[in-house]
This record gives C-alpha cells, sequence and structure tokens, in this order.
C-alpha cells in the first residue's frame, strides 16, 4: 500500500521545523508504524538524506519511549495502542499522514519527532517513590492490601511515562500522568506515610516545569495508551489540598528517626 | 524527601494558591457559589409569570434585606473577582505551556463546551456589567423606573437588540456550566465511578434548566406572553 507522510524535520532544539512531504509506495499493512518508518529511514540513508529521528525502544507498548503524533492524535488514531503497536492495516491505501512531536514547552523538541522528556525524571525524582529501606524481601501476607486499592494502584501503576496526556491536553498538562504516580504510591500501604508530602512536592515540580493545568476535558483518558482514568486527577487535587491544610513541621523531639 | 515549610496561615495559602491544583480549587469553589446563586436568581425571576405585584413585592422583600443583600452582593463579588483572577492566570499559563502550536491537532474526547470555557467566560462578564446597569443602576436602561422591576423588565426586552443579547448571553452561560458543573466536582476531587456519571448528567441538566429559564423572559416579552 502506498502511504503520504507529512513529517516535521527540526534539526536540533534551537533551529526552527518544517513539515516535509514524503511518498512511499511499498508499505505492508501487517507493518508496524515504525517499522514503516525504519522503511522510510533506509530509503533516506540510501538517497543520501539524513533520516527521521523518532525514539523508541521495546516495540512491544510496554517502554514508553515511542510517541508521537498522527493527524493530531498522540501514537495515532487507534484507542490504548503506542504507535509502536500500531499496525499499517488501520490505514488505508493513499492515506495522507501528518506526523508531528509532542508539544509543550517543558517537552522541548531534540531533533524531528524526539522530544525531551526529563521533566517527567525530574517530577518522579521531586516525590514519585517511597522511601523504604531495601533488604531481603519481607513475608508476603505482613502487610495487608485491599483488593480495590491494589486494583486501583495497578490500574495507575500502568502508566509508562510516556507523555501523549501532555500532549493531548489543551493546556498541556501533565496531570494524569502526575496523579498516576500519586495514586499508584497513595492508595498502598507502603507509599501512604509519604503521600502528603509527595502531592505537595510533586505538584510544585509539574507546575516549575511549566507544565499546564487540568480542564477536565477528558482529552487524556481518551488517548492514554494504558487507559489511565482522570479518577486519579481527582485524587491529586484531594491530596494536594488536604496536605497543605493539614500540613505539620516535623517535631524537633520527635526522635533519631 | 525534603522539607517543606510552610510556617504561617499566609505561606500555606500562597503555596496552595502558586500551584495549578490550588489555582483550579479557586475557581471551582468560587464557581459552586456563582452556579448556586445563577439557579436561585432564575428561580426567583420565575416570578414575572406570576404577574407584577408578586415581582415587585420580591424586589422589595431583597432590597429590604438592607445589610444582608449587602453582605450577599459582596460575597459573590469577591467569588466573581477571584475566578476571574484565577481564569486569567491560568490562561496565561496556558498560553506559555505550549509556546509552538500544533499544525494539526484533533480532538477524541474534548466538548464544545469545555473547548470554549474561556470564550464563553469574558463574554458572560461582558454581559453581567451590561445586565447591571440595565435592570439594577438603570443607565443602560430606555425607561428605568427604581421599584418597578416588572416594568423595566417588559420595557427594557421590548428592545429586541436588548433581548437578543440575553438570549445568546445566557445560551453561552449555559454551556460554560455545561462543562463546569461537573468540573467543579472534578477538581475538588470528586470522582467515584458510581457517582461521575450522574454529576455529568446533573451538569448538563443543569445547564439546560438554566439556559431555558433565563432565555424564556426574553422571549416571553417579545412574543407578547408576558405583558
Amino acid at each position: 500500500m502506498k502511504i503520504i507522510l507529512n513529517i516535521w524535520r527540526q534539526k536540533n532544539s534551537s533551529s526552527p521545523g518544517k513539515m516535509v512531504r514524503y511518498e512511499l509506495g511499498n508499505v505492508n499493512e501487517h507493518m508496524s508504524f515504525l517499522e514503516m518508518l525504519d522503511v522510510l529511514n533506509e530509503e533516506l540513508t540510501r538517497k543520501g538524506e539524513e533520516p527521521v529521528t523518532f525514539e523508541h525502544d521495546c516495540r512491544e507498548g510496554i517502554c514508553g519511549s515511542c510517541g508521537f503524533m498522527i493527524n493530531g492524535i498522540p501514537h495515532g488514531p487507534e484507542r490504548g495502542t503506542t504507535v509502536c503497536q500500531l499496525h499499517m492495516r488501520h490505514f488505508h491505501d493513499g492515506e495522507e499522514l501528518w506526523l508531528e512531536p509532542f508539544r509543550a514547552k517543558a517537552f522541548p523538541v531534540l531533533k524531528d519527532l524526539m522530544v525531551d522528556r526529563s521533566a517527567f525524571d525530574r517530577i518522579i525524582a521531586a516525590g514519585g517513590y517511597i522511601s523504604i529501606n531495601t533488604g531481603s524481601a519481607p513475608e508476603a501476607n505482613s502487610i495487608p492490601v485491599k483488593k480495590q486499592c491494589a486494583d486501583r494502584a495497578m490500574d495507575a501503576a500502568a502508566c509508562i511515562g510516556c507523555g501523549a496526556c501532555v500532549a493531548a491536553c489543551p493546556n498541556a498538562s501533565a496531570s494524569l500522568f502526575v496523579s498516576a504516580k500519586i495514586a499508584h504510591l497513595g492508595l498502598l500501604p507502603q507509599g501512604e506515610p509519604e503521600r502528603d508530602r509527595r502531592a505537595m512536592r510533586m505538584v510544585l515540580k509539574m507546575t516549575e516545569e511549566g507544565f499546564g493545568y487540568c480542564t477536565n476535558t477528558g482529552e487524556c483518558e481518551a488517548i492514554c495508551p494504558k487507559g489511565v482514568k482522570i479518577e486519579n486527577i481527582a485524587m491529586m487535587h484531594r491530596d494536594f489540598t488536604r496536605a497543605v491544610a493539614l500540613f505539620r513541621e516535623e517535631s524537633k523531639a520527635g526522635g533519631a528517626g | 524527601m525534603g522539607t517543606i515549610a510552610l510556617n504561617s496561615g499566609l505561606e500555606r495559602t500562597a503555596f496552595f494558591y502558586q500551584s495549578v491544583v490550588g489555582k483550579k480549587v479557586v475557581m471551582a469553589v468560587t464557581g459552586s457559589v456563582l452556579c448556586l446563586f445563577v439557579l436561585g436568581h432564575m428561580l426567583g425571576n420565575m416570578q414575572i409569570y406570576q404577574g407584577a405585584e408578586k415581582l415587585n413585592n420580591y424586589a422589595a422583600f431583597l432590597q429590604g434585606l438592607g445589610a444582608g443583600l449587602w453582605a450577599v452582593r459582596l460575597v459573590l463579588l469577591a467569588c466573581v473577582g477571584l475566578h476571574i483572577l484565577s481564569a486569567y492566570q491560568l490562561w496565561r499559563l496556558k498560553l506559555d505551556a505550549r509556546p509552538t502550536p500544533y499544525v494539526k491537532k484533533a480532538t477524541v474526547a474534548t466538548t464544545y463546551a469545555a473547548r470554549t470555557m474561556t470564550w464563553s467566560g469574558p463574554i458572560v462578564l461582558a454581559f453581567i456589567i451590561y445586565h447591571l446597569l440595565h435592570f439594577t443602576t438603570g443607565q443602560a436602561h430606555p425607561d428605568f423606573r427604581r421599584g418597578d422591576v416588572y416594568h423595566n423588565v417588559i420595557a427594557g426586552f421590548s428592545n429586541p437588540a436588548a433581548s437578543l443579547f440575553y438570549i445568546v448571553a445566557n445560551i453561552l452561560l449555559a454551556i460554560h456550566l455545561y462543562h463546569g458543573v461537573w468540573s467543579m466536582f472534578q477538581t475538588v476531587g470528586v470522582n467515584h465511578p458510581r457517582y461521575t456519571p450522574w454529576l455529568k448528567r446533573l451538569s448538563k441538566a443543569y445547564a439546560w434548566v438554566i439556559g431555558i429559564g433565563n432565555v424564556s423572559f426574553p422571549l416571553a416579552v417579545l412574543t407578547g406572553i408576558v405583558k
């Protein structure tokens, strides 16, 4: 099948980019979208042109490396899938597609379709973890976890940090990503002790990194390749508000804990 | 984790408001007050269908509240002010958060109402200012008689241009509420698979009731149902 591609080409983060048109005549419908781009890149390399840069790693939809906009939708038109798991059979012969990078101030374009998502790492570093000493594995049933909480935490933990939620949001908000981590850890007994500080530190970091705010459009939830729900965003708002209202200093006389 | 120092109430409030979540919560809380006012305002005005005496007595009753009326007005004014301030600051953040626009952008789930909140809001604000000058203080009214609310409404809405502005503005208000009412709950953290579908229905019903109720007043005058 034949596919017409309009791809955002940008040399580096400081130079301006533009859409460039490519025609690809030998696309197999069983190819994944990234394999189709591999074919394009081989052609470009043969012609001595610069291949299109895009991020990818596992190509099985679990690492969160890949992702760009296809016709204005992150990861393309199919729901619940990353771009590496999107197959060309979902497009028709002769279809024209527009590919461009995720756009947000906090996600500067590095090259072509590749953006710098290290802002996500800095948000995680601000509080998206549990401070726990590692050692031998504890007895599995020593900490009871309510099944419903484990289920919700697991659903939130499905987030692969691809950044599609930011890309789809009209306000370039990272709320779905941040709230998924806040919900994932906050719903579990191991994460409960740091729940307040986590919400405060992660929300503040997200604001500092220049992400927008949530207007409850539900766009992120609709395009999330892992089906993370905006119910988590409500929990983040709840946790943050409660944490700021009830925050207490640590007691100086509280021991050397 | 490092420490966060919130030594005073002021620091606490500043920390809260500084974040994108805090500003949205301020929008939601002030919005909920305004939503309730809009409903009460519309229900009160329904008395126009019961005749001049009933409506004018209701107006006199409200005026007779004296300090109570001013307390309500000040609360509403504070809510409007905070709602607009946080909306403006959030709008600036939005412009800042995506400096390079998409060449092509599609939406999958966003409703028309959600997309146009930053448009319906300012237009409704312009309408409220006109509305106050029209029916409360009278500067924008051709034949304003203090205390004779019934007459003011009939005379005011007899001008089709004025009525048209009321109709358009109230449709926009309804669209604003269509997204806003549910959005308020989500922003303050109320989301549950059992109740959220009902809250979304409530939001739609609220918008329809307010929209139809408010648009009915100028239409009733223009069509001669109320004269």
